[in-house]
């Protein structure tokens, strides 16, 4: 007798395909393969039961509520390009002062710092480091959402766009090297992945067809960038917050 | 008045925020309750509902009339909690089992248990409970997606193919892993249990 596997089982549990008579014909008669499969099925059973949190009949109402103001607005959407640039210039400024700061804190001396103040100051530097990025996260993610957006019928210059870009390049990297030497590997991951796509978009051609915006725009999905930049920055908010408060980032409220 | 999905999505690509509004609050719920049984935890779940309804949006332009519009949304809900899966799982590999130091970017509160009592809670016994969420957890981010999709979502395996944009085979391979790892991990307590 030729035995089904516990490949043929899972399929029929899921009535996928082969021979579903044939294969209950053969459960009839086979005590082994009857014994398997009703393990498959307990065991499915159980998985089915796992519970959901409950959502009532309002929260699609309470999800609107979270997400209207940030539903992009299309008609505003290349409006500021001119006055980026001196934004972009003073931004890059800020940075330098910050990474000027830090570097302070943390570069090595002859001297040795008693262990409390080695802690307060990496403290220190924490918090500025966080204030910084926050602020850095809410423009990089700008531009990628006006990019993300665009869908011009014909070629669109993105011209500023790529500007912007390749200053929070420079921005980025000081970042990504602070908080790698201070021990925030997530944080360094998020702006690794951050730094590689503003790097593509500034050095993409500056007249792109709805094509090339369209692989742009792919490649922006497939790295999951925008939503990892979310999630960076709903975290360093949350970190900002006075020790004690335990309050969530306003994206993870619940209804 | 006509209120399918695909009028709506017609009057939102115009403009109208109201027939968007009405999308996002038809079908939350349920991308809740897919967001939820990919990633196993509730605000996870709850960034993954914003973060979809904000990538429907944004691409509304690029939906096909002739497709159902809660099968496109699921996809994209797939695909963020796949990113979100997969990042998290990255983020892990690259702090370390011990870490907890200052680069810990998890909320300890995220990772606290809904204490809220539904009958379902309380009919599921609280040792199986934590085998099964912990079997779930050790499925790799495809495996658990083929398998939700298939299992709790009920999509044939064609379907899940092209949810998770692979191939049949590949799909249909997910599921038994993730079935039989599953099977492997609650077969001893589902039958003492009996």
């Amino acid at each position: 007798m030729n035995h089904l596997s516990e490949e043929d089982l899972i399929l029929h549990y899921y009535s996928e395909e082969g021979d579903a008579l044939a294969a209950e014909q053969h459960l009839e008669q086979c005590d082994r393969c009857r014994a398997l499969y009703g393990s498959l099925q307990r065991v499915l059973n159980v998985v089915d039961s796992l519970p959901v949190p409950a959502r009532d009949a309002e929260y699609g109402a309470a999800v609107w509520r979270r997400i209207e103001g940030r539903l992009p607005d299309r008609r505003r959407r290349w409006m500021w390009a001119g006055s980026w640039r001196w934004a972009g210039a003073v931004a890059a400024f800020a940075a330098l002062l910050v990474v000027a700061f830090l570097a302070g804190r943390f570069y090595p001396t002859a001297r040795q710092h008693p262990a409390a103040e080695t802690l307060a100051d990496r403290q220190a530097g924490q918090r500025v480091l966080l204030v910084a990025v926050g602020d850095f996260l809410e423009r990089s993610q700008m531009v990628l959402i006006e990019l993300n957006n665009a869908s011009p019928a014909a070629k669109l210059d993105i011209s500023a766009e790529q500007e912007r870009a390749a200053d929070l390049v420079g921005e980025n990297r000081l970042y990504r090297q602070t908080a790698a030497r201070t021990g925030n590997a997530a944080m360094a991951g998020v702006l690794d992945d951050l730094e590689r796509v503003l790097m593509d978009i500034s050095h993409a051609p500056s007249q792109m067809s709805p094509a090339d915006l369209e692989n742009l725009q792919h490649r922006l999905e497939s790295a999951g960038i925008l939503f990892k930049i979310r999630v960076l920055g709903s975290t360093v908010k949350n970190q900002q917050e006075p020790a004690g408060s335990v309050g969530r980032p306003v994206g993870r409220q619940k209804s | 008045m006509d209120l399918s999905d695909g009028s709506f999505v017609t009057r939102a690509r115009s403009g109208d925020s109201d027939a968007f509004r009405s999308l996002v609050e038809r079908h939350s719920r349920s991308v809740f309750r897919l967001a939820f049984r990919m990633t196993g935890n509730e605000q996870d779940a709850e960034d993954v509902v914003q973060e979809s309804m904000l990538r429907a949006y944004k691409q509304l332009a690029k939906f096909d009339d002739r497709a159902s519009f809660g099968t496109w949304l699921y996809r994209i809900a797939t695909n963020c909690s796949l990113d979100l899966v997969r990042a998290r799982k990255r983020r892990a590999q690259l702090q370390g089992p011990a870490s907890g130091g200052d680069g810990e970017m998890e909320n300890p509160v995220a990772l606290v248990p809904s204490p809220d009592p539904t009958p379902e809670r309380m009919a599921l016994s609280g040792e199986v409970r934590e085998r099964l969420t912990a079997a779930l957890g050790d499925l790799s981010a495809t495996e658990r997606s083929a398998f939700v999709l298939r299992h709790f979502e009920g999509m044939c395996i064609e379907d899940v193919s092209r949810v998770l944009g692979c191939q049949a085979g590949a799909a249909k391979h997910s599921v038994f892993r993730a079935v039989q790892k599953l099977r492997r991990a609650l077969e001893p307590i589902v039958s003492a249990a009996r």
